[in-house]
């Protein structure tokens, strides 16, 4: 067994567990998006990155638990971070039901790069429910970088395809597309009501880790009003 | 002929010494530098005229690996003479031989001179850019034929192997590496020894060693020049090094791209193994061992451990998570060692003269010597060897000579792509792996680029992000696309497009794919634009706030125009502009046509007066 500290929790975990079970097996909730049970981890989308007590961040759901590690899964510097990889998400793919929930969750209120809607966001869970599950081996990834690309060997109609569709169901993004309504940013949340693990303000008593704040999980940063997004529209404030 | 013993080791060296050191020796250099210059050119003539003269048997004739100073080849060195000459050319040879060679008289105009006294050095020693080096890893490169090993042996080559095998139990040897201090020269600077006792303490049935060759930095040449000119050390360092580890199989993963670096270390890899270094049994203790090359087809992202693993393994090369560290779980899942090329050349050196010798040279933390491959708007390009914690100083204006005149020096961009551009007022910082992560840079694997005052940092960053955005594998979100949108940021900075709000996300954008990326490649991406902007602010500002570029580089932000006072109107800028937008009467001012001007600064070079100027 391997002991860490979750969120200031003490746990007793089987080694080779990851920090992603570790954290669900306590409740706390991570965010993910190339991470599905039935399939290998991958590491790739970087939402369900955790600090460990020496400030690095790593993905949780590839990151072996070890013996005295201390895990902080919400702390500020962690939340910066997703806000920005959402932020990234939708910049690509803004029509995403699944990434405007989680830009939603996170108040994620803008997008401050240019937006070139590509849709695919490359974060393999089709290859890998392909070769993994379907044992197809159809398609897989090509190019590298920003040319990167999944399509068939060669771009020709696959013989090895059984046209089963796993790839099409397991696709974070065409699996639902965001029917909200054309707002003037593309941040829609419209219809998603988030539910952060920490009410925004609280007092000692309403936290449920124990000792309030000790855990880094609640950011107590003021909220300050963005004057340059296009999308406040108070919404989240008369929460 | 298999060699046993270390006894039999040491008298074929005394033997092959004493055969050579009476006979005059010709040096020539064969580095990729001087070859390009037609060193085997020279090589040749000299071959054909000692023949001529029948002086074959009396003259060695050497290609021998790179020499360092570059900048001036076609590089030859005469013994026993002690001369050096450089920009040898072909038709040089016939002078060298009938006055050198045969009459020790010396060929003034071959000599180097330094560029600020005047000065001609005669020997290597002499001249300043050798004089400030501490030429360790590289102390054979100019001395022997990289494809005989009886050279290397001559010098004293695998008795630290002979040592280690006959005298030293493994863990002893790990000790001495542990003792030296010796840390990886590939750029992050884990300790040698450490990483040697995890992958020995490490259960596995097989063990591997790698000696990464996958030098991929714009502008490095390090490894390369190692390689193709001392393969032999690395090898040895290998062996020792699987010795120490329990490792029964080594690879050496070279880039494709360094074809004569594959071929000098295949011709070594045969010849080791012919003389019983590599194979069964080696010095006729029970271990065994050899090594096998695979070439990397070509990504920057295979010199990263992980994603090296995988190309080894016939896999794309994409990085994983870490831990499990290669040591503990590295090719087909078999502990790992993976050290750079110049880590291992390192090995035999320490064995041979003592750890404690070895951890006298450098800082409190950073031990022994690091090559640079020192190249941009420097004065002496080329590779040099310098103690650690020398300043970037002493480095660059000793060493190097300084920017060439009338150009002063800006900026010095160290550790590749990943590592940072340092401002002049940093040069004395001194050249160790803390001193320069704590200032935002990296030691890298070597690449040192100097930059001058005709150089827009703003466009540094831009170059550097184009490099990484399509050398990154794209696994990962932040570095696939934040390298992405940096590069876009960037380039609205130089196109005069951006706002203070860019310059905000850019700053945020890089912090966190700094944080979040996968691999050191990621991690370390953000390192242009962080380390500019915290050196040099101003002249992202320059660019935002005033539209203006003050390097004057940036197209977007320039215009060429010609001061009317200067020009006197000789009609040398007109021909050679390839719009022809330049108009103008004989002794009359001439104008430059705006609309038609594509900023290509062809008429900037050309005119001698220094009338046209770029606001």
């Amino acid at each position: 067994m391997t002991r860490l500290s979750l969120n200031g929790i003490e746990v007793d975990l089987e080694e080779g567990t990851t920090l992603l079970e570790a954290a669900q097996h306590l409740g706390i909730e991570i965010p993910t998006l190339c991470f599905h049970q039935g399939l290998s981890a991958y590491g790739a989308c970087r939402l369900c990155v955790v600090e460990l007590g020496d400030g690095r961040l790593v993905s949780a759901c590839t990151y072996p638990v070890q013996e005295g590690l201390r895990v902080r899964t919400h702390s500020p510097r962690v939340l910066r971070a997703r806000r920005m990889l959402i932020e990234l998400l939708l910049s690509i793919c803004p029509s995403s039901k699944r990434i405007q929930d989680l830009a939603a969750a996170h108040q994620v209120e803008r997008v401050r790069f240019s937006v070139r809607d590509e849709r695919c966001i490359l974060c393999g869970l089709c290859v890998r429910m392909c070769a993994e599950q379907m044992m197809a081996h159809a398609i897989g990834f090509v190019n590298r970088g920003y040319r990167r690309r999944i399509t068939t060997p060669f771009d020709l109609p696959s013989d090895v395809c059984r046209r089963c569709g796993g790839c099409l169901y397991i696709c974070p993004v065409c699996e639902l597309r965001c029917q909200g309504p054309e707002a003037t940013s593309i941040v829609c949340g419209a219809c998603v009501t988030p539910a952060p693990t920490c009410p925004p303000v609280y007092g000692d008593l309403a936290c449920y880790m124990g000792a309030a704040g000790e855990c880094g999980t609640c950011v107590r940063e003021p909220r300050t009003p963005d004057p340059h997004s296009s999308d406040l529209r108070g919404r989240r404030e008369s929460l | 002929m298999k060699i046993r013993t270390l006894e039999q080791l040491r008298a074929l060296a005394e033997e092959l010494r004493a055969a050579r050191d009476h006979r005059p020796c010709v040096r020539v250099c064969g580095g990729t530098g001087c070859r390009a210059r037609g060193s085997e050119e020279v090589l040749a003539r000299f071959k054909t005229l000692l023949q001529e003269m029948g002086l074959t048997e009396a003259v060695d004739v050497k290609f021998t690996g790179c020499h360092g100073l570059c900048e001036r080849g076609p590089l030859v060195s005469l013994a026993p003479q002690e001369v050096f000459y450089q920009g040898v050319e072909a038709d040089d040879v016939r002078a060298i031989v009938t006055e050198t060679l045969a009459r020790g008289t010396v060929i003034d105009r071959l000599l180097a001179q330094d560029p600020r006294t005047g000065k001609r050095a005669r020997r290597e020693q002499e001249i300043p850019f050798y004089q400030r080096q501490h030429r360790l890893v590289l102390r054979f490169n100019g001395l022997l034929d990289p494809t005989d090993i009886r050279d290397y042996i001559a010098l004293g080559g695998y008795q630290a192997l002979g040592t280690a095998l006959t005298r030293l139990t493994p863990e002893a040897v790990i000790e001495l590496i542990e003792r030296s201090g010796l840390r990886g020269r590939g750029g992050a600077g884990f300790p040698t020894g450490k990483k040697w006792r995890m992958a020995r303490a490490a259960p596995g049935s097989r063990k591997y060693v790698i000696c990464n060759g996958d030098e991929g930095d714009p502008g490095a040449f390090m490894d390369r020049s190692v390689l193709e000119g001392n393969p032999h050390s690395v090898i040895e360092g290998m062996i020792i090094g699987a010795y120490a580890v329990g490792a029964t199989q080594g690879i050496i993963y070279v880039r494709e791209e360094y074809p004569l670096a594959v071929q000098t270390l295949e011709i070594a890899l045969a010849q080791a193994r012919d003389s019983g270094f590599l194979g069964k049994e080696i010095f006729d203790s029970p271990f065994s061992f050899d090594i096998e090359i695979v070439r990397g087809a070509g990504a920057f992202v295979a010199g990263e451990e992980t994603a090296l693993i995988a190309a080894v393994e016939g896999r794309v090369s994409e990085p994983r998570q870490r831990p499990p560290y290669p040591v503990q779980r590295g090719v087909w899942g078999y502990p790992t060692v993976i050290n750079n090329v110049e880590t291992w050349a390192n090995v035999p050196i320490i064995l041979e003269r003592g750890p404690e010798w070895f951890a006298s040279l450098g800082t409190a933390t950073s031990k022994g010597t690091k090559i640079f491959s020192l190249v941009g708007k420097v004065t002496n390009t080329g590779l040099v060897e310098i103690p650690m914690g020398m300043t970037l100083r002493e480095l660059i204006e000793e060493i190097g000579g300084g920017a060439p005149p009338p150009r002063a020096i800006k900026a010095v961009q160290i550790g590749g792509p990943s590592g940072g551009c340092l401002p002049k007022t940093l040069f004395d910082l001194p050249i160790d792996y803390e001193s320069l992560t704590e200032a935002g840079a990296m030691m890298g694997s070597g690449g040192l680029i100097v930059m001058d005052d005709r150089t827009c940092m703003v466009d540094v960053a831009r170059y550097f992000m184009d490099f990484l955005r399509d050398e990154s594998c794209g696994k990962c979100l932040p570095c696939r696309e934040g390298t992405n949108r940096m590069y876009e940021l960037l380039t609205a900075i130089c196109e005069g497009r951006a706002t203070e709000l860019d310059l905000e996300l850019l700053e945020e954008l890089a912090q966190v794919v700094k944080q979040t990326s996968l691999c050191g490649l990621g991690q370390t991406a953000p390192n242009p634009v962080l380390t500019t902007l915290r050196y040099f602010r101003p002249e992202y500002e320059a660019h935002i706030r005033e539209r203006r570029c003050p390097a004057g580089v940036c197209k977007a932000l320039i215009r060429y125009v010609i001061n009317a006072e200067r020009c006197t109107g000789c009609l040398a800028c007109l021909q050679p502009c390839p719009q022809q937008a330049i108009r103008g009467q004989l002794k009359q001012p001439h104008v430059i046509d705006q609309e038609r001007c594509i900023k290509c600064g062809i008429c900037h070079e050309v005119c001698q007066f220094g009338a046209v100027e770029i606001v």
